[in-house]
Protein backbone atom coordinates (compact mmCIF):
# COMPACT_ATOMS: atom_id res chain seq x y z
CA UNK A 1 0.00 0.00 0.00
CA UNK A 2 1.39 3.40 -1.01
CA UNK A 3 0.88 6.71 0.79
CA UNK A 4 -1.66 9.16 -0.73
CA UNK A 5 0.12 11.72 -2.93
CA UNK A 6 -1.27 14.70 -0.97
CA UNK A 7 -1.56 14.76 2.85
CA UNK A 8 -5.19 14.82 4.12
CA UNK A 9 -4.98 18.24 5.78
CA UNK A 10 -3.69 20.01 2.67
CA UNK A 11 -6.36 18.26 0.66
CA UNK A 12 -9.18 19.79 2.74
CA UNK A 13 -7.82 23.29 2.18
CA UNK A 14 -7.44 22.87 -1.56
CA UNK A 15 -11.06 21.74 -1.80
CA UNK A 16 -12.06 25.35 -1.19
CA UNK A 17 -9.82 26.68 -3.92
CA UNK A 18 -12.35 26.54 -6.79
CA UNK A 19 -14.94 28.29 -4.59
CA UNK A 20 -12.41 31.00 -3.76
CA UNK A 21 -11.53 31.50 -7.41
CA UNK A 22 -15.23 31.72 -8.21
CA UNK A 23 -15.81 34.29 -5.42
CA UNK A 24 -12.90 36.32 -6.77
CA UNK A 25 -14.43 36.20 -10.23
CA UNK A 26 -17.82 37.38 -8.93
CA UNK A 27 -16.10 40.22 -7.05
CA UNK A 28 -14.27 41.28 -10.23
CA UNK A 29 -17.48 41.28 -12.29
CA UNK A 30 -19.28 43.23 -9.54
CA UNK A 31 -16.51 45.81 -9.39
CA UNK A 32 -16.50 46.31 -13.16
CA UNK A 33 -20.29 46.58 -13.26
CA UNK A 34 -20.09 49.49 -10.80
CA UNK A 35 -17.18 51.11 -12.64
CA UNK A 36 -17.95 50.80 -16.33
CA UNK A 37 -15.02 51.26 -18.65
CA UNK A 38 -14.65 54.41 -20.76
CA UNK A 39 -16.88 54.19 -23.81
CA UNK A 40 -14.94 56.67 -25.87
CA UNK A 41 -12.64 55.53 -28.61
CA UNK A 42 -9.48 57.62 -28.37
CA UNK A 43 -7.31 58.41 -31.32
CA UNK A 44 -4.03 56.53 -31.37
CA UNK A 45 -2.41 59.29 -33.43
CA UNK A 46 -1.57 61.67 -30.56
CA UNK A 47 2.05 62.76 -31.00
CA UNK A 48 2.02 61.79 -34.66
CA UNK A 49 1.83 64.12 -37.67
CA UNK A 50 -1.48 64.82 -39.36
CA UNK A 51 -1.98 62.79 -42.52
CA UNK A 52 -2.13 64.60 -45.85
CA UNK A 53 -5.60 65.89 -46.73
CA UNK A 54 -7.32 68.56 -48.80
CA UNK A 55 -10.93 69.58 -48.13
CA UNK A 56 -13.08 71.85 -50.24
CA UNK A 57 -14.75 74.89 -48.71
CA UNK A 58 -17.86 73.94 -46.74
CA UNK A 59 -19.53 77.35 -47.07
CA UNK A 60 -19.28 80.16 -49.57
CA UNK A 61 -16.92 82.97 -48.67
CA UNK A 62 -14.74 80.89 -46.38
CA UNK A 63 -11.69 78.92 -47.53
CA UNK A 64 -11.48 75.15 -47.31
CA UNK A 65 -8.80 73.31 -45.39
CA UNK A 66 -5.63 71.53 -46.47
CA UNK A 67 -2.94 70.02 -44.27
CA UNK A 68 -0.43 72.76 -45.10
CA UNK A 69 -2.75 75.33 -43.46
CA UNK A 70 -2.13 73.60 -40.13
CA UNK A 71 1.64 73.28 -40.41
CA UNK A 72 2.41 77.00 -40.69
CA UNK A 73 4.30 77.44 -37.42
CA UNK A 74 1.29 78.36 -35.30
CA UNK A 75 -0.75 76.02 -33.11
CA UNK A 76 -4.36 75.45 -34.19
CA UNK A 77 -7.52 74.05 -32.72
CA UNK A 78 -9.06 71.68 -35.25
CA UNK A 79 -12.77 71.39 -34.48
CA UNK A 80 -14.75 68.53 -36.01
CA UNK A 81 -18.41 69.51 -36.02
CA UNK A 82 -21.68 69.50 -37.96
CA UNK A 83 -24.80 71.62 -38.12
CA UNK A 84 -26.94 68.54 -37.33
CA UNK A 85 -24.97 67.83 -34.15
CA UNK A 86 -26.71 69.12 -31.03
CA UNK A 87 -23.69 69.26 -28.65
CA UNK A 88 -21.83 71.22 -31.34
CA UNK A 89 -24.22 74.12 -30.74
CA UNK A 90 -23.68 73.69 -26.98
CA UNK A 91 -19.92 74.22 -27.31
CA UNK A 92 -20.26 77.29 -29.59
CA UNK A 93 -19.92 79.86 -26.74
CA UNK A 94 -16.75 78.11 -25.57
CA UNK A 95 -15.28 78.21 -29.08
CA UNK A 96 -16.19 81.90 -29.26
CA UNK A 97 -14.38 82.45 -25.95
CA UNK A 98 -11.27 80.62 -27.26
CA UNK A 99 -11.41 82.74 -30.41
CA UNK A 100 -11.59 85.90 -28.26
CA UNK A 101 -8.44 84.74 -26.50
CA UNK A 102 -6.65 84.59 -29.84
CA UNK A 103 -6.90 80.89 -30.66
CA UNK A 104 -6.80 80.06 -34.35
CA UNK A 105 -9.73 77.69 -34.87
CA UNK A 106 -10.27 75.75 -38.07
CA UNK A 107 -13.32 73.59 -38.67
CA UNK A 108 -14.21 70.41 -40.50
CA UNK A 109 -17.92 70.02 -41.20
CA UNK A 110 -18.95 66.36 -41.28
CA UNK A 111 -21.69 65.26 -43.70
CA UNK A 112 -23.16 68.73 -43.90
CA UNK A 113 -25.11 70.84 -46.41
CA UNK A 114 -23.88 74.38 -47.16
CA UNK A 115 -27.28 75.98 -46.51
CA UNK A 116 -27.75 74.17 -43.20
CA UNK A 117 -24.19 74.99 -42.19
CA UNK A 118 -24.79 78.66 -43.01
CA UNK A 119 -27.82 78.68 -40.73
CA UNK A 120 -25.84 77.00 -37.96
CA UNK A 121 -23.05 79.59 -38.18
CA UNK A 122 -25.58 82.44 -38.24
CA UNK A 123 -27.27 81.08 -35.11
CA UNK A 124 -24.18 80.06 -33.13
CA UNK A 125 -21.46 82.37 -34.38
CA UNK A 126 -18.49 81.60 -36.59
CA UNK A 127 -15.15 81.28 -34.79
CA UNK A 128 -13.52 79.49 -37.73
CA UNK A 129 -10.87 80.91 -40.03
CA UNK A 130 -11.37 78.00 -42.43
CA UNK A 131 -14.00 75.29 -42.78
CA UNK A 132 -13.41 72.18 -44.85
CA UNK A 133 -16.23 69.89 -45.97
CA UNK A 134 -15.88 66.18 -45.25
CA UNK A 135 -18.94 64.42 -46.64
CA UNK A 136 -17.53 60.90 -46.33
CA UNK A 137 -16.07 61.18 -42.80
CA UNK A 138 -12.71 60.50 -44.49
CA UNK A 139 -10.77 62.95 -42.29
CA UNK A 140 -12.33 61.40 -39.22
CA UNK A 141 -10.95 57.98 -40.12
CA UNK A 142 -7.60 59.47 -41.11
CA UNK A 143 -7.05 61.11 -37.72
CA UNK A 144 -8.79 58.55 -35.53
CA UNK A 145 -11.85 60.61 -34.65
CA UNK A 146 -15.06 58.71 -33.94
CA UNK A 147 -17.79 61.31 -33.65
CA UNK A 148 -18.84 64.95 -33.42
CA UNK A 149 -17.89 67.19 -31.79
CA UNK A 150 -14.23 66.51 -31.30
CA UNK A 151 -11.37 68.99 -31.08
CA UNK A 152 -7.71 68.37 -31.81
CA UNK A 153 -4.80 70.58 -30.75
CA UNK A 154 -2.34 70.70 -33.66
CA UNK A 155 1.10 72.23 -33.19
CA UNK A 156 2.93 74.47 -35.68
CA UNK A 157 4.52 71.48 -37.39
CA UNK A 158 1.20 69.76 -38.02
CA UNK A 159 1.61 67.21 -35.22
CA UNK A 160 -1.53 66.13 -33.30
CA UNK A 161 -0.91 67.01 -29.66
CA UNK A 162 -4.23 66.53 -27.90
CA UNK A 163 -7.69 65.16 -28.56
CA UNK A 164 -10.82 66.39 -26.81
CA UNK A 165 -13.84 64.11 -27.24
CA UNK A 166 -17.30 65.62 -26.93
CA UNK A 167 -18.30 69.24 -26.51
CA UNK A 168 -15.92 71.66 -24.80
CA UNK A 169 -17.66 72.70 -21.58
CA UNK A 170 -17.04 76.11 -19.96
CA UNK A 171 -14.80 74.62 -17.24
CA UNK A 172 -12.66 72.92 -19.91
CA UNK A 173 -11.68 76.13 -21.72
CA UNK A 174 -8.54 76.64 -19.54
CA UNK A 175 -7.45 73.05 -20.23
CA UNK A 176 -7.70 73.60 -23.99
CA UNK A 177 -5.78 76.88 -23.65
CA UNK A 178 -3.03 75.12 -21.69
CA UNK A 179 -2.76 72.38 -24.31
CA UNK A 180 -2.52 75.02 -27.05
CA UNK A 181 0.19 76.85 -25.10
CA UNK A 182 2.14 73.61 -24.68
CA UNK A 183 1.80 72.99 -28.40
CA UNK A 184 3.09 76.50 -29.11
CA UNK A 185 6.34 75.99 -27.20
CA UNK B 1 -59.11 59.27 -18.22
CA UNK B 2 -59.26 62.00 -20.85
CA UNK B 3 -55.96 63.44 -19.63
CA UNK B 4 -54.37 60.03 -19.80
CA UNK B 5 -55.60 59.54 -23.35
CA UNK B 6 -54.29 62.96 -24.30
CA UNK B 7 -50.93 62.16 -22.77
CA UNK B 8 -50.81 58.88 -24.67
CA UNK B 9 -51.76 60.67 -27.88
CA UNK B 10 -48.99 63.21 -27.28
CA UNK B 11 -46.52 60.35 -26.83
CA UNK B 12 -47.62 58.75 -30.09
CA UNK B 13 -47.38 62.03 -32.01
CA UNK B 14 -44.09 63.15 -30.47
CA UNK B 15 -41.27 63.50 -32.98
CA UNK B 16 -37.92 62.40 -31.62
CA UNK B 17 -35.17 65.00 -31.68
CA UNK B 18 -33.15 64.20 -34.76
CA UNK B 19 -29.40 64.27 -34.42
CA UNK B 20 -28.56 62.91 -37.80
CA UNK B 21 -27.34 64.42 -41.01
CA UNK B 22 -29.53 64.80 -44.08
CA UNK B 23 -26.92 63.85 -46.67
CA UNK B 24 -27.55 60.71 -48.73
CA UNK B 25 -25.40 57.73 -47.70
CA UNK B 26 -21.91 57.45 -49.20
CA UNK B 27 -21.91 55.84 -52.69
CA UNK B 28 -20.60 52.47 -51.48
CA UNK B 29 -22.32 52.46 -48.09
CA UNK B 30 -25.17 50.28 -49.31
CA UNK B 31 -23.96 49.33 -52.79
CA UNK B 32 -21.95 46.20 -53.41
CA UNK B 33 -18.80 46.21 -55.48
CA UNK B 34 -19.25 45.10 -59.09
CA UNK B 35 -16.58 42.43 -58.73
CA UNK B 36 -18.06 39.61 -56.57
CA UNK B 37 -14.66 38.43 -55.43
CA UNK B 38 -13.75 41.90 -54.16
CA UNK B 39 -17.19 42.29 -52.55
CA UNK B 40 -16.67 39.01 -50.68
CA UNK B 41 -13.34 40.29 -49.37
CA UNK B 42 -14.89 43.63 -48.36
CA UNK B 43 -17.82 41.88 -46.65
CA UNK B 44 -15.51 39.61 -44.66
CA UNK B 45 -13.52 42.62 -43.48
CA UNK B 46 -16.58 44.76 -42.69
CA UNK B 47 -18.00 42.03 -40.47
CA UNK B 48 -14.91 42.22 -38.28
CA UNK B 49 -14.66 46.01 -37.94
CA UNK B 50 -16.37 47.73 -35.05
CA UNK B 51 -18.79 50.59 -35.62
CA UNK B 52 -17.34 53.54 -33.70
CA UNK B 53 -20.68 54.98 -32.66
CA UNK B 54 -22.72 51.84 -31.96
CA UNK B 55 -19.93 49.88 -30.39
CA UNK B 56 -21.68 46.54 -30.08
CA UNK B 57 -22.14 46.25 -33.84
CA UNK B 58 -19.88 45.63 -36.78
CA UNK B 59 -19.94 48.21 -39.58
CA UNK B 60 -21.62 45.57 -41.74
CA UNK B 61 -24.56 45.50 -39.30
CA UNK B 62 -24.86 49.17 -38.45
CA UNK B 63 -26.98 51.83 -40.11
CA UNK B 64 -25.14 54.73 -38.44
CA UNK B 65 -23.91 57.24 -41.04
CA UNK B 66 -20.31 56.89 -39.84
CA UNK B 67 -20.54 53.11 -40.35
CA UNK B 68 -21.82 53.73 -43.88
CA UNK B 69 -18.88 56.02 -44.53
CA UNK B 70 -16.51 53.37 -43.21
CA UNK B 71 -18.06 50.74 -45.51
CA UNK B 72 -17.54 53.17 -48.38
CA UNK B 73 -13.93 53.56 -47.30
CA UNK B 74 -13.41 49.79 -47.10
CA UNK B 75 -15.09 49.06 -50.45
CA UNK B 76 -13.27 51.78 -52.40
CA UNK B 77 -9.93 50.67 -50.95
CA UNK B 78 -10.57 47.02 -51.78
CA UNK B 79 -11.68 48.06 -55.28
CA UNK B 80 -8.37 49.92 -55.59
CA UNK B 81 -6.59 46.65 -54.89
CA UNK B 82 -5.65 47.17 -51.25
CA UNK B 83 -5.23 44.11 -49.05
CA UNK B 84 -7.99 43.71 -46.38
CA UNK B 85 -5.44 43.18 -43.61
CA UNK B 86 -3.63 46.37 -44.66
CA UNK B 87 -6.90 48.28 -44.27
CA UNK B 88 -7.44 46.72 -40.84
CA UNK B 89 -3.89 47.67 -39.84
CA UNK B 90 -4.51 51.23 -41.05
CA UNK B 91 -7.59 51.51 -38.82
CA UNK B 92 -5.92 49.84 -35.82
CA UNK B 93 -3.11 52.39 -36.16
CA UNK B 94 -5.73 55.11 -35.70
CA UNK B 95 -8.21 53.63 -33.24
CA UNK B 96 -6.26 50.89 -31.50
CA UNK B 97 -7.10 47.16 -31.38
CA UNK B 98 -10.60 48.10 -30.23
CA UNK B 99 -11.76 48.79 -33.79
CA UNK B 100 -11.10 45.21 -34.88
CA UNK B 101 -13.21 42.22 -33.90
CA UNK B 102 -10.57 39.79 -35.16
CA UNK B 103 -8.37 38.97 -32.18
CA UNK B 104 -4.62 39.25 -32.73
CA UNK B 105 -1.87 37.54 -30.77
CA UNK B 106 0.23 40.39 -29.34
CA UNK B 107 2.52 40.94 -26.37
CA UNK B 108 -0.60 41.74 -24.30
CA UNK B 109 -2.99 39.07 -25.52
CA UNK B 110 -0.81 35.95 -25.73
CA UNK B 111 -1.70 34.78 -22.18
CA UNK B 112 -5.32 34.37 -23.37
CA UNK B 113 -4.11 31.77 -25.83
CA UNK B 114 -1.45 30.25 -23.62
CA UNK B 115 -3.56 29.93 -20.43
CA UNK B 116 -5.89 27.12 -21.67
CA UNK B 117 -2.90 25.11 -22.89
CA UNK B 118 -1.13 25.55 -19.54
CA UNK B 119 -4.28 24.55 -17.64
CA UNK B 120 -4.75 21.51 -19.85
CA UNK B 121 -1.15 20.45 -19.28
CA UNK B 122 -1.54 20.94 -15.51
CA UNK B 123 -4.76 18.93 -15.49
CA UNK B 124 -3.03 16.16 -17.39
CA UNK B 125 -0.15 16.06 -14.89
CA UNK B 126 -2.51 15.99 -11.88
CA UNK B 127 -4.75 13.36 -13.41
CA UNK B 128 -1.82 11.14 -14.24
CA UNK B 129 -0.48 11.40 -10.72
CA UNK B 130 -3.85 10.42 -9.31
CA UNK B 131 -4.52 7.55 -11.62
CA UNK B 132 -1.02 6.15 -11.47
CA UNK B 133 -1.31 6.32 -7.65
CA UNK B 134 -4.51 4.23 -7.77
CA UNK B 135 -2.95 1.79 -10.18
CA UNK B 136 -0.10 1.30 -7.75
CA UNK B 137 -2.40 0.02 -4.93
Amino acid sequence: MSEPAIPRKAMRWTLWLPALVFAGFVALVGYNLRNPAEREVRSALIGKPLPEFALKAAVEGQPGLVRADLANGQPHLLNIFASWCVPCAVEAPQLAELRRQGVNIVGVAIRDRPDELKGFLARNGNPFSRIGADNLSAIQFAIGSSGVPESFVIDGKGVIRYQHIGEIRPDQVPLILTKLQEAGQ
Amino acid sequence: MKALLLALLALVLAVPALADDSLPPAPYAYRQLENPEQEAKAKALMETLRCLQCQGQSIADSDAPIAGDMRHQVRTRIAAGEDPEAIRAWLVERYGDYVSYAPQVTAVTWPLYAAPLVLLALAFVFARRRFSGRAGT
